[in-house]
């Protein structure tokens, strides 16, 4: 049967030819590969060879013409054979967009000797080990739905095997697909160790719903000042020096602990509670000091810190971190304390914020001694520095309030005498 | 809610809408004195009397005429055939004047009428006495097309069609007639929309949408495919001219697998119809070939263990929806 020869994409960036010269004319025998005409490209004059075997029935574009693909320009059939309709065709501006791209199967010898710009396009086949990847070209089975999430997820189907008939990739596929290659590196789902499951104690539980509770219900904010803890650690010498005939000691913690007690005194805002719609100011210093136990953390509360000496305060809380990892705390021991302070600086940290521990308005968390140069008098110098966080409720602390406090305290640590005042 | 018979909950309907509204009126095959072949309509006569209730000779045909003549001149008959089988002699009345007249009238004139009466395979009654007959009405503009599965449904939808200004065919179930069934109680006037689907079952993994007899086996099938790990969601259409497919495609995009079951043949029909919709509505949804059980392509036979087979069964549910889920 007759059909209608269209000008063929020579080269994949070819949008318009012209033919140069028409190699056969009317009436010739075409055998597949015959060269039919030459065609000039934006890239070069390339051969334009037949597909087909049978008569050149009709040339339907003269020598010179510039054409797009596709657009007929001879009819190739049987000796004789009526191709009436087939001009009417393309009287009606028919193009052979289909033709022109596939040659007829049983002709697919000749077509895959087509053009050497085609097969250059064509990406380079994937690597044979991976698995459940296909060919290019080779059909994908998949489900409307599966088509539908590649689409939303840019997941390349090639590379999901599918486990539906025939191997259709279904939704299951799609969604225990964990990306290209996965497949090999992954074993399955049920040999991976599944989690440990722990039943979490009561005293974890409740840090969990109560810190939960803090950090949703307490707007939080925080506030960070960086100070000279030269001259606390000297005092902090000097006082073990008259303490050691007692065989007692006090730590820079013991220290903060006072120096903490006597700024709320003198910043007295921030040692209050928001609690309903009240603002309880509180007229005793109670620090609770957080200290980490094994299966979590407690805050035993010192009294009154601002009225004991720092070798009292020292005492206490020694007493209290040890009764308080042996769990001998009384319940009252670790309640109503005004205002925290915890502090990792043990373990390098150089700062950080912690979460406060309603219905106390607020936390101090201090970070490590860090020995870096600092700049004294318009001289380098050695300095040994520590950066404190306290972490705000913003409904009874206001920016300022809590930066005054902050200044209060760094004031003190520079000039431990102060706390004496 | 009280709980009634498929047959009681279509008499309360007649009953109620007979009181509501004088130009209601039942003519049929043994409807009065006989109380009807299947006692749907016990106690009308008496409650009625004989202009109101009408007993006819054997001539579907003309009795369907002459109902589709009252209703054309303002009545509101409700027609029962004795079984649908039988509306095939009366087809013509049907399909070219009650559906026509509305539209070759130009919209003049209305035909508001109900037939009603039997429908489907009872038991062995035969390839001519087990008509599944909504394929057959359901391919006709003009008519409205109603298949109730439960008491509640079949009573509320009685109503609506009695009130409803166009033909409609009212196809009850031969073996339904007793099943119990919640039913509002006396006094709750409930009228349920015609062409409005209802979800029977809510479930997530697989879309059973069915009707009529068949829904009593999809219901069955639904337990036993629970208990297996598949949650099947049901969806009764009820009215199956107009089809209302809104809730299957919503369901359809949650569970993305559909089974069609009903007691109609496989070639055309309402399956055939909700398939080509839901492609078209729900395609990107679908992760498996839309499934239908149906009645296999046969007459129907005689013998028992045939006529089994010739249903759709619990086993064909179950193995379709395991199809469509690709599970074992």
């Amino acid at each position: 049967m007759a059909k209608i020869i269209g000008l063929p994409k020579l080269s994949p960036t070819m949008e318009e030819g012209t033919l140069v010269a028409w190699t056969k004319k009317e009436g010739d025998q075409i055998e597949v590969d015959d060269l039919l005409a030459e065609v000039e490209t934006d890239k070069a004059t390339m051969e334009f060879r037949s597909f087909d075997r049978g008569v050149l029935l009709k040339i339907l574009v003269s020598e010179g013409e510039t054409l797009e693909p596709d657009v007929p320009v001879a009819i190739i059939g049987k000796a004789g054979e009526d191709i009436s309709d087939l001009l009417a065709k393309v009287e009606a501006g028919a193009t052979t967009a289909p033709a022109a791209e596939t040659a007829p199967a049983k002709e697919a010898e000749s077509a895959t000797r087509a053009e050497p710009a085609m097969a250059e396009a064509e990406p380079a086949a994937p690597s044979a080990a991976e698995p459940g990847l296909r060919r290019d070209g080779e059909r994908i089975l998949s489900s409307p739905l599966v088509r539908q999430l590649a689409r939303e997820r840019d997941i390349d189907l090639r590379h999901v095997r599918g486990t539906g008939p025939q191997g259709r990739i279904i939704k299951r596929d799609i969604e225990s697909y964990r990306g290209p290659g996965a497949a090999v590196a992954r074993a399955p789902v049920g040999q991976r160790p599944e989690p440990r499951v722990e039943k979490a104690s009561s005293m974890r539980r409740t840090i969990a719903r109560r810190l939960t509770e803090s950090k949703q219900t307490v707007p939080h904010y925080y506030l960070t000042i960086d100070a000279d803890i030269g001259p606390l650690a000297e005092a902090r010498e000097a006082m073990n020096a008259a303490l050691e005939a007692q065989g007692e000691k006090v730590s820079l913690n013991d220290l903060l602990i006072k120096a903490a007690a006597v700024a709320l005194r003198r910043v007295p805002e921030v040692n209050a509670s928001w609690i309903g719609t009240e603002i309880h100011h509180h007229q005793v210093v109670d620090i609770s000091v957080a200290v980490a136990i094994d299966e979590g953390l407690m805050t035993p509360v010192v009294r009154d810190a601002d009225r004991k000496g720092v070798a009292e305060i020292a005492r206490e809380v020694r007493d209290l971190a040890v009764r308080a990892r042996d769990k001998k705390l009384q319940p009252e021991e670790m309640t109503n304390g005004t205002f925290s302070i915890s502090n990792l600086g043990m373990f390098g940290i150089e700062e950080f914020a912690a979460v406060i521990n309603p219905p106390e308005g607020a936390i101090l968390a201090v970070g490590t001694i860090r020995t870096e140069p600092v700049v004294q008098d318009g001289a380098i110098v050695p300095g040994r520095r520590m950066r404190f966080t306290m972490s705000c409720d913003h409904r009874v602390i206001d920016g300022a309030t809590g930066a005054r406090f902050l200044a209060a305290f760094k004031e003190i640590i520079e000039n431990p005498l102060t706390m004496l005042l | 809610m009280r709980e009634l018979r498929y047959r009681e909950a279509l008499r309360e309907a007649m009953l109620e809408e007979m009181e509501r509204d004088d130009r209601v009126f039942l003519m049929g095959e043994e409807v009065g004195h006989y109380q009807g072949a299947y006692k749907v309509s016990e106690g009308l006569l008496e409650k009625f009397g004989d202009r109101r209730v009408v007993d006819t000779p054997i001539a579907e045909a003309g009795f369907a005429g002459v109902g589709i003549g009252a209703a054309m001149v303002g009545l509101r008959p409700i027609i029962e055939f004795m079984t649908w089988n039988f509306s095939f002699v009366a087809f013509d009345q049907i399909i070219s004047n009650a559906a026509k007249v509305y539209q070759m009238s130009a919209g003049a004139i209305a035909v508001p009428i109900v037939f009603r009466g039997p429908n489907g395979a009872a038991k062995q009654v035969a390839s001519q006495h087990s008509h599944s007959c909504a394929p057959f009405y359901a391919h006709i503009p003009g008519l409205q097309v109603i298949q109730p599965s439960t008491p509640r449904d079949a009573k509320g939808l009685l109503k609506s069609a009695i009130r409803s200004n166009n033909p409609v065919v009212f196809l009850e179930g031969e073996t339904l007639y007793g099943v119990k069934g919640e039913v509002p109680d006396q006094g709750e006037e409930e009228l349920i929309p015609i062409g409005e689907s209802r979800l029977a079952r809510p479930g997530t993994d697989c879309t059973i949408v069915t009707w009529g007899r068949p829904y009593y086996t999809v219901m069955a099938a639904a337990e036993k495919l629970a208990a297996d790990g598949i949650e099947c969601e049901v969806i009764d259409p009820r009215t199956l001219r107009p089809l209302d497919t809104s809730l299957m495609v919503k369901s359809l995009m949650k569970t993305n697998r559909c089974v069609i079951v009903h007691e109609h043949w496989p070639y055309g029909g309402p399956g055939a119809e909700i398939v080509d919709r839901l492609q078209r509505e729900a395609f990107d949804y679908l992760d498996a070939p839309l499934e239908r059980v149906t009645s296999l392509d046969v007459p129907m036979p005689y013998a028992l263990n045939l006529e089994d087979k010739v249903l759709p069964t619990e086993q064909r549910v179950i193995d379709a929806v395991k199809r469509v889920s690709y599970a074992k």
